[in-house]
């Protein structure tokens, strides 16, 4: 069985400040880490490759210095990892992105692929049914709970607004996963060897059939128009003195809006 | 279109490395900035640099062709039902895209119904759609992405409309980006707000990113249609009106059986029967709390406000309460009426998923905590006196008769 794992190399998001004065993000010493759900999703290819003898490749679509997170993946337990770089790509949004990585994945082969629920600096949750779209094959999103897998089909619980789906695919399939799966593992010794001497294999514009219209900004339907920073709420209000006057205060807020 | 450093012109300063919100700007081995391939184009470096030297250079003119833009028109809403009843997102879409429809000068408002009967369909009509097309095939009362998307699909590329709207639940963030996939649409997650740019008759997609550390508008200049989904209770619904006429068009189940099968569907009753999304009240436990007996006493308070209970992460991560009731970037996102925070800090992960509520009441040890600045009422305090406190008080201000 063939596994791949998309994953994304993001800005530490809980660390990023904007500016009020430029509108600009103050990105500072802000380290980059892998998207934490995405290691969710490295953790649910490891744990099918304990329990199957699955191979599993990480694969990411960016510049050379993402070669960093793919290495942090092979530390952790994968057998390979492809790093998807190009001019070409330049100015992806989800579509573009989706489009070409799927190629990818068609390239190489999978099973199953694995992808976090989303990304935390865009927060889209789109190129993983995107990618699944683009290679014809069913996806289930937010899998909270593998229940069973064999060589030619799985069955997850796919977490909803109110409760949980117990949904049924055939192979190959894409899930999008989410933080209550599991935990992911940590980066074993001779995980982190393996990973030092290991070479990135790279795949360019060229190694895969793509249509250059539908590449980079080119293939892209949305545009940024601009950026600004939220509106801060305001009209704050402290509310002192005792606990028993605080109290009679939040119970009067409760009141005003017809909440008691 | 692209931007690019004017060699001549970069001093190396890396002024535009800081601005850069995409890490897209990294400085070359000759000190001099360079864009690379994580560009969004968001233009931040160009007002961030000191020298003018970030350009705007327009070299591959417009590519997707998708005929002629202007065939395309009015507003198309996805209206989601659970159960076979519709979901409140369903109506502040209808006013949204009323509002929307009005602006662009008097396109048509239709929706998209699946899964359900002639009755929920006419409901739409009285809540503002023009148009329902409607396939009430039981088989889709259950969500299932494939016969959704091609559902979809078929009705957009048949009836042409220039926008088309979902809520961003777990349905709409599901099927619409393979709907997108599918018609090479551009669609624009989780939105906030949504504006018609004036002359060119331009959706603009109002929504956080980083976190919610930004807002950015989003735009697809080039191709039709314009896709978005819409976050919960951020649009207010509109009028009903029992008079109010249109036209139901039945459409034919899906050609393609779909591949993936539901199975079953289970109902957390954990959550009070009330998703964390339609709550009117939350009360929500953090860190603070300093064990999972605190939860006992929020759930009581959350039940005489006949509301649902939150928490923040740090809560769910010490095995306080279940993940479902976590609120934040990597839990749901959440926009009562009032929201009760109790011994949260406010990390900015969990700001982003509460910060839209109408009121924010925090209660903390910390004056310093950063959810103060958030909050509209700050009570500076311990959690453990005053919502006893409040539990007895409005328990004696009904005679004791409890919920």
């Amino acid at each position: 069985m063939k596994i791949i794992v998309c994953i994304k190399q993001v800005p530490d998001t809980s660390e990023v400040r904007i500016n009020p004065e430029t509108n600009t993000l103050i990105r500072d010493g802000v380290p980059s880490i892998i998207n934490p759900f995405d290691l969710h999703a490295v953790e649910a290819a490891l744990s099918i490759k304990d329990a199957l003898n699955a191979e599993v490749t990480v694969l990411t679509m960016g510049p050379p210095q993402a070669e960093v997170s793919l290495k942090e993946v092979i530390a952790m337990g994968a057998d390979a990892a492809v790093l998807l770089t190009d001019r070409a790509f330049a100015g992806s949004d989800t579509w573009a992105t989706a489009y070409t990585l799927a190629a990818a994945i068609k390239f190489l082969g999978a099973d199953i692929v694995l992808c976090g629920k989303q990304a935390i600096d865009g927060d889209t949750a789109q190129v993983g049914p995107a990618i699944a779209e683009f290679m014809d094959i069913p996806h289930i999103s937010y899998v909270s709970k593998i229940e069973s897998i064999s060589g030619d089909s799985i069955t997850v619980r796919r977490l909803m607004d109110e409760g949980y789906d117990i949904v049924e695919a055939p192979l190959p399939v894409l899930l999008t996963v989410v933080k209550e799966l599991n935990q992911p593992r940590m980066a074993s010794l001779k995980g982190k060897m393996r990973a030092k001497k290991l070479e990135i294999r790279r795949l360019t514009y060229k190694d895969l059939s793509l249509d250059e219209n539908n590449l980079g900004l080119k293939g892209s339907p949305t545009r940024v128009k601009n950026i600004f920073a939220p509106e801060m709420k305001k009209d704050r209000i402290v509310i002192g003195g005792t606990p028993e006057e605080q109290t009679d205060e939040l119970i009067s807020i409760l009141k005003a809006i017809k909440c008691i | 279109m692209q931007i690019k450093v004017d060699r001549e012109l970069c001093t190396g300063c890396q002024t535009c490395i800081t601005s850069c919100p995409y890490d897209a700007i990294a400085m070359s081995e000759d000190d001099k900035a360079t864009i690379n391939e994580y560009c969004q184009l968001c233009r931040a470096c160009m007002s961030a640099c000191p020298e003018g030297a970030i350009k705007e250079y327009n070299d591959s003119p417009v590519q997707i062709k998708q005929g002629d833009l202007s065939a395309y028109n009015g507003v198309l809403v996805f209206a989601e039902q659970r159960d076979g009843h519709i979901a409140n997102v369903a109506f502040e879409l209808l006013s949204a895209g009323r509002r929307l429809a009005d602006t662009l000068g008097n396109v048509s408002l239709s929706a998209a119904l699946f899964g359900t009967d002639e009755a929920a369909a006419s409901e739409l009509i009285k809540w503002g759609a023009d148009t329902v097309y409607l396939c009430d095939d039981g088989a889709l009362t259950r969500f299932n992405d494939e016969p959704y998307a091609e559902l979809l699909s078929k009705i957009i590329t048949e009836h042409k409309p220039e926008i088309v709207l979902a809520g961003a639940t777990a349905v709409g963030r599901s099927f619409f980006p393979r709907v997108a996939a599918r018609l090479h649409a551009g669609l624009t997650a989780d939105c906030t707000s949504l504006e018609i740019e004036e002359g060119t008759r331009n959706l603009l997609a109002i929504r956080p990113a980083f976190g919610g550390n930004i807002m950015a508008t989003i735009m697809c200049p080039d191709t039709r249609p314009q896709m978005a989904t819409v976050r919960p209770k951020v649009m207010k619904t509109g009028s009903y009106d029992v008079d109010r006429k249109g036209e139901i068009i039945k459409i034919e189940r899906p050609a393609k059986a779909s591949r993936t099968k539901v199975v079953d569907v289970v109902k957390d009753d954990s959550l009070f029967n009330i998703s964390l999304q339609d709550a009117e009240v939350i009360v929500s436990g953090g860190r603070g709390l300093g064990g999972a007996k605190g939860f006992e006493m929020l759930k009581e308070l959350a039940a005489l406000l006949s509301g649902t209970l939150g928490a923040s992460r740090a809560a769910v991560d010490e095995g306080w309460i279940q993940y479902g009731h976590q609120v934040g970037q990597t839990g749901k996102t959440v926009c009562p009426k009032i929201y009760i925070a109790c011994g949260i800090s406010g990390a900015v992960q969990h700001m982003v998923g509460m910060q839209s509520s109408d009121i924010i009441v925090a209660i903390n040890k910390n004056p310093e905590a950063p959810i103060f600045n958030i909050a509209n009422y700050g009570i500076v305090g311990d959690l453990y006196e005053v919502i006893p406190l409040a539990i007895k008080k409005i328990k004696e201000d009904r005679g004791g008769r409890g919920i």
